[in-house]
């Protein structure tokens, strides 16, 4: 068993990413997540693993050096919060048409525009349907706990290099700023020059030695016909991705008439729902998404069979639930419900909106 | 070698050679038009990476504009940057591969206009990289547009009367900017109109290089240049213009070659 | 006494024709060809082959490194 310790979410990405053997970290300080950079700066890991922290002068330039370091066949990350990560809309795209493997935490906030510091879920659709130009996906990883946030910086390493891809852990200020106790695991070596050369060293810009042709990262592609098979490349890794990668939580699912369907710290709160709706009798699972893509289409649709309906809940004003109801085809009925601006909706309030969606007529 | 007639075939011969392309030039026809400033200090920095013998150490960062291609010409490792990222970029290769050399490659637009931001915090941070700017003074790769450094009166596609500082602001001297930030360790403007304003350059961009070996801060080699087609003149009555019309807005030489700034200057107190 | 003889080689498909080799030669050795190339160029060539000295000015500021200089003394 790995130590155990009592953190806040922002604080265990730091811990996650120095342990794990992270090799650099860019990031410019936001609320609600700029304690991920505060805790790095303060546990100074250069003195130990050789990790690089660096505040950057704006969100634009730290995904531009996170681009740079992970050119170079780094493990390379940086965190941000919804306006934040708006900036670095147009680094991520790069990375992503580069094809560079890199961890992006947004912790989010409410927007649009400055829009608040309280939670937030309503970054959805740019985490999931690209967020910048171009045809792209990021593989996307909603946390629901402090011990996730952990592991997702982990097992985020680990996808963006199976991929050469982009991984978000999409957050938010509820899970960014929640103390819970985690178990932490060891600290683990960074990647030596050999280990780079082995994993990477078929396209990482580490300086040319005359036995190889030189390496370029680029998203450039001026011939009509190779831009095309890029773009096809990169579709066939998110349907792989589709294939290999699908992560959810199934709760109480199996006799449900409703199924909640919600992320993050959304889910946690609809884990009660789930409780008081039982307890007065409605049968109601809960159906908890941990990657937002790829998106847990399948078991929806399985269920969608079988459900009288599925209601979506989320801290904005419905994003998810266009994804739910592509998965259903109109087998059955999708609802929605959210609060907005930085509102955390009570476990009765989902409840009672589940009864006014499904159940009204029924009585 | 001492040879009796000088006849042509006597001449052109392997142990007479003083001077060939750079190996370090990939063979393929570069896109820039004829005449292009690019060219000449492409092959400056592909001379000064071969004759250092860091072929295996150096890693480039391209712009966005008519030098985006410059990875196709120097045969070492490069990046290719979003517009006016480039020092960001370099600034996270050479922070995980602090051994290396890095140097990021940028025309006026990518370097002063939109990466102003990058440009002058990666200086101000003193990375450990070299900077060449390219500036002519015009968007070249968009079809001869208004420039940061497009002179005042300066007709462009976007300037169709003529750069009016009214409308369209002053000319950004923005080396003169960078002299002044601490981290910056050699700052210099240079030319490649003429031999000796090319050897010149050479020597302002090997001796860049070897700061980067020092840690001595930043090094910013601008150079100023021509864009005949931008400029609607013959590569010939180009330097020309330059020289009559750059030249007084961006004097030449060197404005910085002190190494990074003494930190303790900047220190508090308690 | 020896005197300097060079000579130096145009690679004509590379070469654009922009006669920065031209102006920069002191002894007047170059011009641009009649002819052009396949690329439409009127490329740079020795008008005046005798008046070369191999200094490599032509090279240094040529922007396609297409020119190849030679240079040796020759005994008179």
């Amino acid at each position: 068993m790995g130590e155990l310790r009592l953190m806040k979410g922002n604080e265990v990405i730091a811990e996650a990413a120095i342990r794990c053997g992270c090799d650099g970290y860019f990031g410019y300080p936001i609320t609600p997540q700029s304690e991920v950079m505060e805790t790095l700066m303060t546990l100074r890991p250069w003195e130990t693993t050789g990790m690089v922290v660096l505040q950057a002068e704006s969100e634009i330039a730290s995904i531009h050096m996170v681009y740079g370091a992970a050119g170079a066949g780094k493990r390379v990350m940086t965190s941000s919060s919804s306006p934040g990560i708006s900036l670095m809309a147009e680094g991520i795209s790069y990375i992503a048409g580069s094809e560079l493997p890199c961890v992006i935490v947004n912790v989010q906030r409410g927007g649009p525009g400055l829009g608040t510091i309280q939670p937030s879920q309503a970054d959805y659709n740019q985490a999931t349907k690209g967020g910048g130009h171009g045809d792209y996906s990021l593989l996307v990883l909603a946390p629901a706990s402090v011990q996730e946030m952990h592991d997702f910086v982990i097992l985020g390493f680990e996808l963006a290099f199976k991929f050469r891809n982009p991984v978000m852990i999409l957050a938010d200020g509820v899970i960014g700023q929640l103390m819970e106790k985690v178990e932490l695991i060891d600290q683990r070596p960074r990647w030596t020059n050999e280990q780079i050369l082995e994993i990477s060293g078929n396209w990482a810009t580490i300086g040319k030695p005359s036995s190889r042709k030189k390496h370029v990262i680029t998203s450039l592609e001026m011939d009509s016909n190779m831009m095309e098979n890029n773009n096809l490349r990169l579709q066939a890794k998110y349907t792989q991705m589709k294939d290999e990668e699908v992560r959810y939580e199934a709760i109480a699912c199996e006799d449900a008439d409703y199924i909640v369907v919600a992320f993050g710290s959304a889910a946690r709160i609809c884990q009660k729902t789930v409780q008081i709706a039982r307890k007065k009798g409605i049968k109601v699972g809960l159906i908890r998404p941990i990657t937002l893509f790829p998106f847990p289409e399948k078991i929806i649709a399985e269920y969608a069979a079988k459900v009288k309906g599925f209601l979506s809940v989320e801290f904005n004003a419905g994003q998810m639930v266009n994804d739910i109801r592509l998965a259903v085809n109109g087998v059955t009925k999708v609802e929605y419900f959210g609060r907005m601006g930085g509102i955390v909706p009570t476990p009765d309030e989902v409840e009672d909106a589940l009864e006014q969606r499904f159940l009204i007529g029924d009585l | 070698m001492t040879v009796i007639t000088g006849k042509i075939n006597e001449i052109i011969k392997p142990e007479n050679l003083v001077y060939a392309k750079s190996p370090l030039l990939n063979d393929v026809s570069m896109h820039y038009c004829p005449g292009c400033s690019h060219g000449v200090v492409h092959r400056l920095i592909a001379e000064v990476i071969d004759e250092m013998g860091i072929q295996e150490q150096t890693i480039g960062v391209s712009p966005v504009g008519c030098a985006v291609f410059a990875y196709n010409y120097i045969d070492i490792d490069w990046q290719e940057a979003a517009h006016g990222r480039a020092p960001a970029v370099a600034t996270g290769i050479k922070r995980v591969m602090p051994e290396k050399y890095v140097f990021s490659y940028q025309g006026d637009g990518d370097l002063a206009a939109i990466g102003t931001a990058e440009t002058f915090h990666a200086v101000n941070r003193g990375e450990n990289i070299v900077m060449i700017f390219i500036n002519n003074a015009i968007y070249g790769m968009t079809g001869g547009q208004m420039a940061p450094t497009t002179l005042v009166g300066q007709v462009t596609s976007t300037t169709p009367n003529g750069r009016n500082v009214d409308l369209n602001g002053y000319p950004l001297r923005i080396t003169e900017l960078i002299a002044q930030l601490p981290g910056a360790a050699f700052v210099t403007r240079q030319s490649v109109q003429t031999p000796a304003a090319v050897r010149k350059t050479k020597k302002a961009i090997r001796k860049a290089f070897e700061i980067q070996a020092q840690k001595k801060g930043t090094s910013f080699v601008e150079v100023v240049s021509t864009c005949s087609s931008g400029w609607k003149l013959s590569p010939v009555a180009s330097n020309k213009w330059m020289e009559e019309n750059m030249f007084p807005q961006y004097p030449l030489g060197d404005l910085k070659d002190t190494g990074r700034a003494d930190p303790d200057l900047y220190k508090v107190k308690g | 006494m020896a005197k300097v003889r060079g000579a130096v080689v145009v690679d004509n498909e590379e070469c654009k024709g922009c006669n920065l080799c031209v102006v920069a030669c002191p002894t007047l050795t170059l011009a641009l060809n009649r002819n052009v190339n396949n690329k439409g160029y009127h490329y740079s060539y020795m008008e005046n082959p005798e008046n070369c000295t191999g200094c490599s000015n032509c090279s240094t500021v040529c922007p396609d490194s297409c020119i190849t200089v030679y240079r040796v003394k020759v005994e008179q």
